[in-house]
């Protein structure tokens, strides 16, 4: 199947890399075009906060697919290129230089870009912003030891780079405005436990705590928080969430919401343009309620799904939430939905380490979080997954025993 | 040349499971299959360095704890991104109820 027009790929990120190596392994053999405004290969990001800011790993180690298997494979790469507008009539795009691309079909995998915070003193020197290589590259210098950094945003972004820094031998506060951390994302006991885990490795974590403004002379040397009281620093990280880069969509007229409407095909409301990765809002396979992840996971996946998709398969995106995060020498992974749950059952696990079950009306598992030393809940989470999608009713004592294995009631020889 | 060394003890791991052995500065994980044979790869994922004695096995594949790379561990072949290296993999007997895996002389 060849077409004159290429798949175009705006955005080159983890889902656009990912679905542009997809389409290849699905066996499209057409012009296949892959436009990213970032000077980088196709990278994964999660590193960005971790590994890299502690050098125990290349920036080159994140990319997904090297210079030489995209060549190899055909897949023409402009890379810091911006896609400026979509003509979805014409089945066109315009680059930013005013070039112009005629496409068969369109995937949109924007991201997002992280959100700065609006207040006096934000364009100072060292008010810096995490979300690329480049961004990464400019904070790893400031976190040498001894030096101050303010975080403002107590998300994961926030409290994996204060987490970094601490390692670093840098003084951190954590300032937060909510009442607990991670609270859009966590379960009470699991931000309890973060909260603990931080303060015991010497964070400063304020929560309440309201931010006035940035000041400082050019760059940036303290933080004035709304009662007066001025804290000292060097450097400031703002990891205050994400902005969805849903312009470009809106624009050409596409249907969007929290972020690009797709269906459970990955597909917007123009039949030649899809969306993936964090940009896109597409049907929770549960509830069926329009869904925006921004997960390394969903971004993997759905860049899969929608190279089949994109092949003219027509199965449905169904794949379960699944997001972990890396603090200091411990790890939380969550999978499933939380919200929805008739009831949560509590398992102990040793070393202060925990897994929460939630279970429905009928006692059958939507979703479980866990949190330990290292990677000690994967194996538990990964069984939780897959007991979620088995849809068995299960015994709520059972899972609150640590003695009973998530395996052996996965395969139904319960010992209860 | 390589030399046996003595992992574990055939009791100690259940079968489908998988045990971390670290030895001279490296490490390793040892797999009792379904079917009670036993095989060794290296201990760490190829994706980035992680334990994969804290992943799970199912049958012969053992899935990494962290972005949930699959290998199958009796051939070391990795399964699909986001994994694409195969995972090292070394001869292993059972001889006085104990595991040996067999490891290249440095
Ligand atoms: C520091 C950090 C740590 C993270 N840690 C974790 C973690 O531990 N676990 C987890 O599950 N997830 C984590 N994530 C989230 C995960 O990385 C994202 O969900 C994932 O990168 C989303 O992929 P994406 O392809 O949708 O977007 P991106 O990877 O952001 O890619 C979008 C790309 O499109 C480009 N672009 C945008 N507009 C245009 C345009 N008009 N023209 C051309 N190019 C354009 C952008 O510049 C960008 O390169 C982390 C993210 C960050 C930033
Ligand atoms: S570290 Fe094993 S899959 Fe990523």
């Amino acid at each position: 199947m060849s077409h004159p027009a290429p798949i175009i790929i705006v955005g080159a990120g983890h889902a656009g890399g990912r679905a542009a190596l997809a389409l290849r392994e699905q066996g499209y053999a057409g012009h296949l075009l892959l436009i990213g405004d970032e000077p980088h290969l196709p990278y994964e990001r999660p590193a960005l906060s971790k590994q890299l800011l502690l050098d125990s790993q290349p920036a080159d180690a994140c990319h997904i697919g090297s210079a030489e298997q995209y060549q190899a494979q055909a897949i023409e790469r402009l890379a810091g290129v911006r896609v400026a507008a979509i003509q979805p009539q014409a089945r066109r795009i315009r680059l930013h230089d005013g070039r112009e691309l005629d496409y068969h079909r369109l995937l949109l995998a924007t991201g997002g870009r992280a959100r700065h915070a609006s207040l006096p003193g934000a364009d100072l020197a060292g008010v810096q912003l995490l979300r690329t290589l480049d961004d990464a590259a400019a904070l790893q210098p400031r976190l040498q030891a001894g030096q101050r950094l303010l975080v403002v945003g107590g998300g994961f972004i926030g409290l994996e780079v204060a987490a970094s820094a601490r390692q670093l031998g840098c003084a951190v506060t954590v300032l937060e405005a909510g009442d607990r951390l991670a609270a859009r994302a966590l379960p009470p006991l699991i931000s309890e436990k973060l909260l603990a885990l931080h303060r015991a490795r010497g964070v400063e974590v304020r929560l309440g705590c309201q931010i006035a403004a940035f000041r400082g002379d050019g760059s940036v040397s303290a933080v004035a928080l709304a009662d007066g009281e001025l804290l000292a620093c060097d450097t400031v990280l703002v990891g205050i969430g994400i902005q969805p880069n849903t312009e470009l969509a809106a624009a050409a007229g596409l249907a969007v919401g929290n972020g690009i409407r797709v269906d459970a095909r990955l597909r917007t409301s123009d039949a030649h343009i899809y969306a993936v990765g964090d940009v896109c809002e597409f049907p929770c396979p549960v509830s069926g309620q329009p869904q925006r992840l921004e997960t390394w996971r969903n971004a993997e996946e759905q860049g899969r799904h929608v190279a089949r998709s994109l092949l003219g398969a027509d199965d449905a995106y169904a794949a379960l939430p699944w997001f972990w995060s890396d603090q200091f020498d411990h790890s939380l992974q969550l999978a499933g939905q939380l919200q929805a749950a008739a009831n949560c059952v509590t398992r102990a696990l040793p070393d202060d380490g925990v897994l929460l079950f939630y279970l429905d009306a009928a006692e059958r598992l939507q979703g479980a979080c866990g949190w330990g030393a290292g990677n000690s809940i994967a194996r538990d989470i990964k069984l939780a997954e897959m007991l979620i999608r088995s849809g068995k009713a299960l015994p709520a004592a059972a899972l609150a025993d640590p003695a009973s294995s998530l395996k052996s009631l996965l395969k139904g020889v319960t010992s209860v | 040349m390589s030399h046996w060394i003595a992992a574990c003890d055939v009791d100690d791991i259940e079968q489908e499971d998988v045990l971390r052995f670290d030895h001279a500065g490296r490490t390793y994980a040892i797999y009792r299959a379904p079917d009670d044979q036993f095989y060794a790869t290296a201990g760490t994922c190829t994706h980035e360095k992680v334990h994969l004695a804290d992943g799970l096995v199912m049958d012969h594949i053992i899935e990494c704890p962290k972005h949930n790379g699959r290998f199958d561990y009796r051939s070391g072949k990795a399964l699909g991104a986001p994994v694409c290296v195969n995972l090292q993999t070394y001869p292993v007997k059972l001889e006085g109820g104990r595991v040996w895996i067999a490891l290249a002389d440095a």
